[in-house]
């Protein structure tokens, strides 16, 4: 059956606010398709299903990078691809400094912390790296340790396990139809793997997306129902953030009003999951995102700065949180 | 006497050669210094949660901002 567009909010009120059951492929393109004049109301639903659904509280995490470029893999957005000549140069974060990191962010009151490298997979050295990282994090900070390293064996996702990862990162980042114009040097099928491997071995799945990439609503759509599909904990939604010398340097920010609908859509495809704002908000949406983004779906958020680039003050994140009477997610409710 | 800058913190070029609209307004919304602005190399640059420290290999630190 074809999804119209006057219909697809109706649909959706009774299927996934009263039922808990995501929209379909079609379902979110007519969600993705829809006029200006009706994002105020797939906002509102989207709300309302995060609310009915996942509950009031929000999820706050940070990031950092322990190995910054030199990446060998092409992902073309990425400015810290070895392969192409962004303005990012390599460098190592040592373990006082990834302690300190993790001390600071759970200050802002976060329960999640991803440490994350640039990398096709991990090594012998990272992984010993990241084992003493998240040994000395859990002697000094109470916050749950996640992970980002890339491609993972059977051992590594186990060893990985073994140290206390609570969750694991690995983003599908587009559409299995496009991924193969944004990376050649990995297929999405080997993330798709990876993806597997990481909920085999009993970690959470977190798994997201880069908006904005040159795919068509299509094909926004059928991402949606792919990351639906994979059934993750968590899906983070980033914006591309057009870097210097990357393939995607020339290509347009997405506006605020598209990426309000893609998180409408991406919420009513995954009632449940955890849905955060992740990387490029700043540029899409300016202050006012953050608003609109956690009033139309979104109830988790990156706080504080991303892997090369800023984001904003923590404080004014939180500040809005408590403005909006929505809680930030305790560590008790986490574990 | 006052002092400016050689090079584009944005994009390591000459301050005096090209337009660096661009590269101030990244540097405004989002970016962090990428170039020393003595001598134009790429910094080392490490972004944390709340701030990001900065050094150039041959002058030295560039900067250490704790938001």
């Amino acid at each position: 059956m074809t999804m119209t567009q006057s219909d697809v909010l109706d649909v959706a009120r009774e299927q996934v606010l009263e039922r808990g059951e995501g929209l379909r492929e079609e379902q979110v393109l007519a969600v993705l398709q829809l006029p200006d004049e009706a994002l105020s109301d797939a906002l509102a639903l989207a709300h309302e299903v995060r609310l009915r659904w996942c509950g009031p509280e929000v999820e706050v995490e940070g990031i950092v990078s322990v190995k910054t470029g030199g990446c060998p893999e092409d992902c073309h957005f990425c400015s810290q691809s070895g392969r192409f000549e962004t303005p990012v140069r390599a460098v190592r974060l040592d373990i006082p400094s990834l302690v300190e990191a993790a001390r600071q962010t759970a200050q802002t009151g976060a329960t999640e912390f991803c440490i994350v490298a640039a990398v096709r997979g991990p090594d012998e050295r990272l992984m010993a790296q990241v084992r003493d990282g998240i040994k000395a994090i859990r002697a000094a900070v109470d916050i749950n340790v996640a992970c980002s390293l890339g491609i993972l064996t059977s051992e590594q996702a186990q060893e990985l396990e073994d140290m206390g990862v609570h969750r694991y990162n690995h983003n599908l980042e587009t559409a299995r139809s496009h991924f193969a114009k944004v990376v050649t040097t990995h297929s999405w099928e080997d993330r798709w793997a990876t993806l597997q491997l990481v909920r085999e071995h009993g970690m959470e799945v977190c798994c997201g997306a880069i908006i904005g990439m040159g795919e068509s609503l299509a094909q926004r759509a059928e991402l949606a129902a792919q990351l639906a599909a994979l059934d993750p904990d968590e899906v983070p939604m980033n914006f591309l953030d057009p870097r210097p010398g990357t393939p995607l340097a020339d290509l347009p920010v997405v506006e605020a009003p598209d990426a309000l609908r893609a998180i409408a859509a991406f919420r009513l495809a995954m009632p449940r999951t955890v849905l955060r704002f992740a990387g490029g908000r700043e540029l899409t949406f300016g202050d006012l995102g953050a608003r609109d983004g956690v009033l139309g779906g979104i109830n988790a958020i990156i706080v504080g700065n991303y892997l090369t680039t800023l984001g904003r003050d923590p404080q004014e994140d939180l500040d809005l949180l408590a403005e909006l009477s929505m809680p930030v997610k305790a560590l008790s409710e986490t574990l | 006497m006052t002092l400016t800058a050689a090079h584009c913190d944005g994009c390591g070029v000459s301050e005096t050669q090209g337009d660096h609209g661009r590269c101030r307004a990244r540097r405004a919304a989002t970016d962090p210094p990428r170039f020393c602005t003595a001598c134009g190399r790429k910094l080392v640059v490490q972004v944390l949660p709340v701030g990001w420290t900065a050094r150039c290999v041959r002058c030295g630190d560039a900067g250490v901002v704790a938001r």
